[in-house]
């Protein structure tokens, strides 16, 4: 993968309304975007995700700062302009034309030679699998289908940069999936600088080479799935990407004394003071025999089961809950009862260290 | 198909056609009976004092196109009636396209407002409607004659010191359909300008098609219906209007409407006032069936 900036947002704000009243959608963001890196935008709906790509599509002018396209500043430049093709959240196909009067309107509007136009958007239908449909109107497609029309038609312009608006949010579960995969294949394949947004961290997690959690109009954190997850900068990103167990203590001497008064070790709570929140991920905390050395005493709440896991629900002396996530042995049980004591431990090196 | 679903079909067959018989009932006793006297007496000879005399005859049916020399009785072209002809056509078409060009961009104004607004809007545009069209004709001849609003306020200010005659002319005609039909023509394309997805503005620009590609392309073809609806909703009425041009055009500018009037009253030929009124309809039919044709097929190269 080569190093070079594809995308670039320089200090870049965008306000709604006016004055006093004025909404930061957007609040100063800078981020680099690399080429042919699969780059993901997360975030709860309303953290300015979709108003970054917009940005970037063109749709909105910022109100202060740059949006550079390999190093070109085209943040005046118009949507038309702009080597850069969206996959709309709604799709927005052409209702009036066919699968392939879709896929080839970009090209048109180019003004490629007509020969050019019917190969492209026969590799298109290929790349995307919809030979077969290439005459049909799109209202007659299902929506997965739809997709991949939306896909083929945002590629076939050979783009500098893709960009995906929530595609996937209206598929089903199963056909998400499929479309996950089949986005990664396709970004691959084309050597396209993705940039997606989503509101699913599972879907950032399993596709992207690169993701920034955002929230509130800022960036939180940029980096590898791995490290969004394992190492998250503060509270809202660890809480964001999948499911957490926040444990308030008092940090001193390399340990931390948590709420309920036991004390345990922590990577990073070296050279710390003061009130700090643990990290720890359900699926790294062990269980064992109540008393065990080394254990925080605690008792289960209940059991839930997921199929692959068992989510076993845990409360310390002082009440703090926390989740357990347990792999469902073969036999089915999990050996454990409501009520049950326990003894909980976790790695020093799974859990992590908050500033408050 | 099972026995009781065949009778269920049935009953239900039956119940529609009950239901609509009443309509049906009205639509051939005030439509197709006329239509029908209509046809009849084109074939008739007129009667001394206006009404129509059982003999058959196709002079009417002549005397559509052609007229008889009053001396030897040969037949030529009626140069009087196909500058009728024209001038309906042209007028009609004019007011169509003018109507077009002037509501499209209102219909979108109003489509694009927010649902309050736009039931406020809406409903100026249908005010013309609560004003009987004698009444606004004839507001409209206030305006522009000689002695009317526009010439006395030019003259008054010095602009001119003669008035400029505008009315009973072709335009005063054109200007009154276009104020007349306006609405017709704006309804049609709000409705199917309203259930335009805006969101397909921004695919075609990002797809690198200009603003006006984006019109001729996407928003043209998919509002297509609306533009049709609209276009025969103002045309078929202009082309047989009759109180517009009669208020605004005089007795010398007249367009089929009135030249049919004529037959059944001071010219005392019913027959060929049927055969015209006939002609008119087959016309217009012929004129719809090319142009719906011509539009619906017309949807994949915009």
């Amino acid at each position: 993968m080569t190093t070079d900036v594809a995308v670039e947002a320089r200090n870049a704000v965008k306000a709604f309304g006016q004055g006093e009243t004025a909404v930061r959608a957007l609040d100063d963001v800078s981020i680099q975007i690399r080429k042919a890196e699969f780059f993901t935008l997360l975030g709860p709906s309303g953290c300015g995700k979709t108003t970054l790509l917009r940005l970037i599509a063109g749709f909105e002018t910022p109100t202060s700062g740059q949006i550079l396209l390999d190093g070109k500043d085209i943040t005046n430049d118009p949507p038309n302009k702009r080597p850069v093709n969206t996959v709309f959240q709604s799709y927005a196909l052409f209702p009036h034309l066919s699968v392939a009067q879709n896929i080839a309107f970009g090209l048109e509007m180019l003004g490629r030679p007509r020969a050019e136009i019917t190969k492209t958007v026969e590799r298109m239908l290929a790349l995307v699998k919809l030979e077969a449909m290439a005459g049909r109107k799109t209202s007659q497609l299902s929506g997965g289908q739809q997709q991949r029309v939306a896909l083929a038609r945002a590629l076939a312009p050979q783009p500098k940069v893709l960009l995906l608006d929530e595609p996937l949010s209206a598929l089903d579960y199963k056909l998400r999936k499929e479309m996950q995969l089949e986005l990664k294949r396709l970004q691959t394949e084309t050597g396209i600088t993705f940039i997606f947004v989503t509101h699913d961290q599972e879907e950032a997690l399993t596709m992207s080479d690169r993701i920034a959690v955002m929230s509130a109009g800022h960036i939180q954190q940029i980096g590898g799935p791995r490290e969004i997850y394992t190492r998250p900068v503060n509270r809202f990103v660890a809480d964001f990407i999948g499911e957490t167990n926040f444990l308030s203590g008092e940090a001193g001497e390399g340990r931390v004394t948590l709420a309920s008064g036991d004390v345990v070790q922590v990577e990073g709570a070296e050279g710390r003071k003061g009130k700090v929140t643990v990290v720890i991920r359900p699926e790294q905390v062990r269980l064992a025999e109540a008393g065990a050395a080394e254990t925080i005493p605690a008792t289960v709440e209940s059991l839930v089961y997921f199929g692959t896991d068992t989510h076993c629900h845990l409360r310390l002396k002082d009440g703090t809950e926390m989740v357990a996530r347990l792999q469902s042995p073969a036999s089915g049980e999990a050996g454990l009862q409501q009520g049950q004591s326990v003894g909980l431990r976790f790695a020093p090196g799974a859990a992590r260290v908050l500033e408050d | 198909m099972s026995a009781n679903e065949e009778a269920a079909r049935h009953r239900e067959v039956r119940n529609a056609w009950a239901l609509s018989a009443p309509a049906l009932i009205l639509l051939l006793v005030a439509a197709i009976g006329p239509l029908f006297i209509m046809l009849v007496y084109s074939f008739l000879t007129p009667g001394q004092y206006g009404n129509v005399e059982w003999k058959f005859s196709w002079d009417a049916w002549i005397g559509t196109l052609y007229s008889r020399d009053i001396f030897d009785g040969t037949l030529k072209l009626a140069d009087a009636h196909l500058t009728i002809f024209w001038r309906s056509v042209k007028l009609s078409l004019l007011t169509t396209i003018i109507t077009f060009i002037v509501g499209f961009p209102t219909a979108w104004f109003i489509a694009t407002r927010s649902p309050r607004s736009r039931a406020l809007w809406l409903f100026l545009i249908t005010i013309p409607f609560w004003t009987n069209l004698l009444i606004r004709t004839f507001a409209i001849n206030e305006i522009i004659r000689n002695e009317g609003l526009i010439n006395s306020v030019l003259m008054w200010m010095g602009v001119i010191d003669q008035p400029i005659n505008m009315i009973y002319t072709d335009t005063a005609v054109f200007v009154g359909m276009t104020y007349v039909y306006l609405p017709l023509m704006v309804l049609p394309l709000f409705a199917s300008i309203d259930r335009f997805d805006m969101r397909l503005l921004e695919a075609g620009y990002d797809l690198y098609a200009s603003r006006w590609q984006v019109l001729r392309r996407v928003i043209v073809p998919i509002v297509r219906p609306g533009i049709v609806a609209g276009s025969i909703l103002v045309f078929i009425p202009a082309l047989g209007a009759y109180v517009t041009p009669r208020i605004l055009g005089g007795g010398k500018n007249m367009m089929i409407g009135n030249f049919i009037e004529l037959q059944f009253g001071q010219g005392r030929n019913w027959p060929l006032g049927a055969a015209l009124s006939v002609l008119l309809l087959i016309v217009v039919t012929i004129a719809l069936m090319f142009y719906v044709r011509a539009s619906t097929k017309g949807t994949n190269n915009g």
